[in-house]
């Protein structure tokens, strides 16, 4: 009986070396200078050699967005999905294909704004995969509108006078939803970054990282508030917090700008893709040894 | 009820007997009375007899109470439609009576349950009027603990009195319906039918035998267009689905979320229809196409990302239950509406495939087909089912399922090189790989909603834009090549073709039969491949001197109904007509014989 939970086979050349940046390097990125998402992307890179991941086996998937561009600079199997839908998208994958490593990236206006509601779900299904959402306040692809995350008072070309509408408060916003995992990050800090990407990774279930990624055309300076080269304050988690309190994580993520950064909340719950497999292996265990068309016969039985 | 040379024979005792080649019943009361419970024992009963059924039901779009029909045609040849006229109205309530008293044939016989009905004394000579207190009866015989419970098992027993069926099949039916409850409800379910079937029979006027019908060499299986299709997608071997409850698709997605675990596979809930359709696009690029489906709104939600699919190519199944549109439109009645948006919805040139079961049998094997037709062309394809499909109950020769079922496991060997999008290829045919799958010359693919090269790298190169929107369109064209021509139903020239598509295929068959027993020059074909067209089509139509497009939507702001555009569109054939209506019901014979005859009416007048 085939199972789309099977674990498909393994790779059969066991003796292949271990990737490298320049395997895994596509296209040229085609973000300005200075975007912060190119340290997002060397990251994962880094990432993806330090974990010497099969390369088949990366998946990568985006929405629509300067961020979202990021698959196309990836060389592995990649998915460039429409606007704000690429969470549920990476759910067929993740529930199909636990054998992949698989990453979502997004920016805000697909997380946080088209593809809101998804964000909620896809956390409290608790489904296993790593989403980075990259932050930088405002629309960049489309030249200069307002974000969900913009700031109070930000001046774009669909707010001139500036922007009215309160921000969405991502840590917030991920606390309520029921995600697993969640950190928050900036493309500065690398080491940092790398420390939340590898963190998000090695987690069971949903895991998201905000990191705060300038856009140096349209946002410039954004962020330079967390940026000690910048004359900025990058305040780290404090030591003691409790990464299991939820009240203590939605405490934290009150102080919204510039904020903490670290990992606000990780717990283990059960998993979309374990739920699933339960439920699966509870219904098989009663058609033991039979065949599909057995199965089917059975009930096609029962309609005589 | 066709009677055929009666054999009446008054018994000593109790009400006369004649045979009869054809019944229609029509069961009218509200929802929670289960009356579709007794349609489906007798749809059983006749798959499991020499009798042939078809079913129709209408169901209210409240949750609780609101009126629901039951209709249930058996006959001893071939039935084709649920039928015109009911024989027998079997009415629960005041509102059942006067609401379906116009749809009992002159002289059939007005069951009703005395207890609520008061039927128009002075129209008792136009029907025959029998009154039976059901309600009261019933309590009687199960115990008078849930009220209006049990009524439509104690109205299945006098039906099997009136039509002298097979009781121990019935009995047998109904020990499995219930046999795996607990004994007592088993029991009282019993206690209901035999209180019916022996209710003093002197009460009845007249009991009817069905003419002997062919014996069946095959086992029947009996169930609805929607169940059908859920099972067709189980065997043609899809594990994965996503959708959102709409009516009336739900039941196929209650149906795949309880059974696909057993096969390995998963159903989704999903948030939304976007959610719905995302989901199972990825699924379907992670290896194994997968399904979606909804009704008329959930349609249109999805239609973004199903372009997604074509631009991608990202096999997918899309099954779009239709109900009266636009928008909320009627939820629980039948249209056939969502032609154009299934062929058409999608910004850009975004050629995808349609397909339209005609029966319930069709519907399982259209969903093989479908996925097939999917994975080979790398396409999404539609499934066009509506309301009075998807409710109906027909029986069918039991498929061999052993033959039928197919494994789609997906192929994650190495290969050397891929190109995704490769243009070299005949017919513009290409593979997708998923993840996972070792690409040893280390070129990765990308699926993508861009306008992109071979690789699927973006790209905005104009030769590219218009190389790809040939393939894209060329995969459909071969398609188109490789299905069969319609058949004709009825000799091959005439005066008039019919034309139908989905659930319109047994009324137009029966029109067709009836109009050519009066002498009419009259044939039909049934298309089921709505997108691309099958060939053929245009030298059939040659050889009629008029073709009239049967389909349930409007005939639109010039004159023709959305298949009849189509196939205007694609054989600029002025002979081309349109025979529609919006009643939200299904045709009555008599409803398209009368539009073929005003046709010819104003044909002549013309001349």
């Amino acid at each position: 009986m085939s199972t789309i939970l099977a674990e498909p086979q393994p790779p059969k050349d066991q003796d292949r070396p271990p990737l490298k940046k320049k395997d895994i390097a596509a296209d040229h990125p085609t973000w300005c200078p200075g975007c912060g998402d190119f340290s997002v992307l060397a990251f994962y890179f880094k990432l993806i050699e330090k974990k010497n991941l099969w390369q088949e086996k990366i998946t990568t998937v985006a929405g629509i967005g300067c961020s979202s561009r990021f698959p196309y600079f990836v060389q592995g199997h990649g998915v460039h999905f429409i606007h704000g839908r690429a969470l549920p998208f990476a759910t067929g994958i993740s529930l199909t294909r636990p054998d992949l490593h698989l990453f979502v990236f997004s920016g805000d206006g697909d997380a946080f704004s088209i593809g809101g509601n998804h964000l909620n779900h896809a956390a409290r299904k608790n489904v296993n995969l790593t989403y980075v959402i990259m932050d930088n306040q405002v629309y960049g692809l489309t030249k200069k509108q307002t974000s969900p995350t913009s700031p109070l008072g930000f001046k774009s070309k669909t707010d001139m006078w500036g922007s009215v509408d309160r921000p969405i408060n991502p840590m917030k916003q991920l606390i309520g939803a029921g995600a697993t995992f969640i950190a928050r990050t900036t493309a500065t800090n690398p080491k940092h970054l790398m420390a939340a990407m590898e963190a998000a990774l090695d987690h069971n279930g949903f895991s998201v990282i905000e990191c705060l990624s300038e856009c140096t055309e349209f946002f410039a300076g954004a962020f330079d508030a967390t940026n000690p080269r910048k004359g900025g304050d990058f305040m780290e988690v404090p030591k003691d917090h409790d990464v299991t309190n939820e009240s203590a994580a939605y405490k934290l993520a009150e102080d919204s700008f510039p904020g903490y950064f670290g990992t606000f909340y990780d717990v283990e719950t059960p998993t979309k893709n374990e739920k699933e497999a339960e439920i699966i292996e509870k219904l098989q265990s009663k058609v033991q040894g039979m065949k599909d068309w057995e199965i089917l016969k059975s009930n096609f039985d029962k309609m005589k | 009820m066709s009677e055929s040379s009666i054999s009446e024979s008054s018994s000593e005792a109790g009400p006369q007997s004649s045979t009869v080649s054809d019944i229609v019943i029509r069961f009218a009361g509200n929802s929670q009375d289960g009356i579709q419970s007794i349609g489906g024992f007798l749809a059983r009963l006749a798959g499991r007899s020499e009798q042939e059924v078809m079913t129709f039901m209408t169901i209210p779009a409240t949750i609780s109470g609101g009126p629901s029909i039951f209709q249930v045609r058996m006959g001893s040849g071939e039935v084709l439609s649920a039928g015109d006229e009911a024989d027998v109205l079997v009415a629960f309530y005041d509102h059942s009576y006067a609401n379906h008293i116009g749809s009992l044939k002159k002289g059939g016989i007005l069951l009703y349950d005395s207890d609520h009905v008061e039927p128009d004394e002075t129209k008792a000579g136009e029907y025959h009027h029998i009154g039976i207190p059901i309600s009261s009866r019933t309590i009687e015989a199960i115990g008078g603990t849930a009220r209006d419970k049990g009524k439509n098992i104690f109205t299945l027993g006098l039906i099997a009195k009136m039509f002298d069926l097979d009781i121990e099949k019935l009995e047998r039916l109904i020990t499995e319906r219930f046999g795996n409850k607990s004994a007592s409800i088993l029991e009282t379910a019993m206690s209901a039918f035999h209180a019916g079937y022996s209710f003093s029979v002197e009460n009845l006027l007249k009991v009817f035998r069905l003419e002997p019908g062919k014996a069946k060499d095959q086992d029947q299986v009996v169930m609805t267009g929607n169940e059908a299709l859920g099972y067709g997608i189980i065997a043609a071997g899809v594990r994965f689905g996503a959708g959102y409850p709409i009516t009336p698709w739900s039941d196929i997605m209650e149906l795949l979320r309880r059974e696909l675990p057993k096969y390995g596979g998963s159903f989704i809930q999903c948030e939304d229809e976007l959610a719905a359709v995302s989901m199972a696009i990825g699924a379907g690029y992670a290896g194994r196409v997968s399904i979606t489906g909804s009704s008329g709104p959930g349609i249109a939600l999805k239609s973004e990302a199903v372009g997604w699919a074509v631009m991608a190519e990202i096999p997918l199944i899309v099954i779009d239950v239709q109900r009266g549109g636009p928008s909320t439109g009627l939820p629980t009645n039948v249209e056939q509406s969502d032609l154009n948006i299934a062929i058409y919805g999608g910004h850009g040139d975004s050629p995808r495939v349609v397909m339209a079961p005609a029966t319930v049998e069709d519907c399982f094997h259209t969903a093989i087909e479908a996925v097939n037709i999917a994975r080979k062309y790398s396409v999404p394809v539609y499934i066009l089912s509506d309301q009075a499909i998807a409710t109906r109950i027909e029986a069918f020769p039991e498929p061999d399922l052993e033959k039928i079922c197919q494994d789609i496991s997906p192929d994650l060997s190495p290969v050397e090189t891929h190109k995704p999008y490769d243009l070299s290829t005949p017919d513009g045919l290409t593979q997708h790989r998923p993840p996972g799958t070792w690409i040893m010359d280390g070129k990765y693919p990308i699926a993508t909603g861009l306008e992109h090269d071979e690789y699927g790298r973006p790209t905005g190169n104009p030769k590219y834009h218009i190389e790809m929107t040939a393939k894209r369109r060329n995969k459909l064209r071969a398609l188109a090549q490789s299905l069969p021509k319609p058949t004709i139903y009825g000799p091959p020239e005439g005066h008039i073709l019919l034309v139908g598509w989905g659930s319109t295929l047994g009324p137009i068959r029966e029109a067709v039969d009836k109009a050519r027993a009066a002498g009419d020059s009259i044939s039909a074909i049934h298309i089921r491949h709505i997108n691309p067209l099958p060939p053929g089509i245009d030298d059939i139509m040659a050889r009629f001197h008029h073709v009239l497009v049967v389909e349930l939507n409007d005939e639109g702001l010039y004159g023709y109904g959305q298949l009849a555009s189509l196939l205007r569109t694609r054989f600029a054939d002025p002979k081309i007509r349109s025979i529609t209506k919006t009643d939200g019901l299904t045709y009555k014979i008599t409803e398209i014989l009368d539009n073929v005859k005003d046709f010819l009416e104003l044909e002549a007048a013309k001349n």
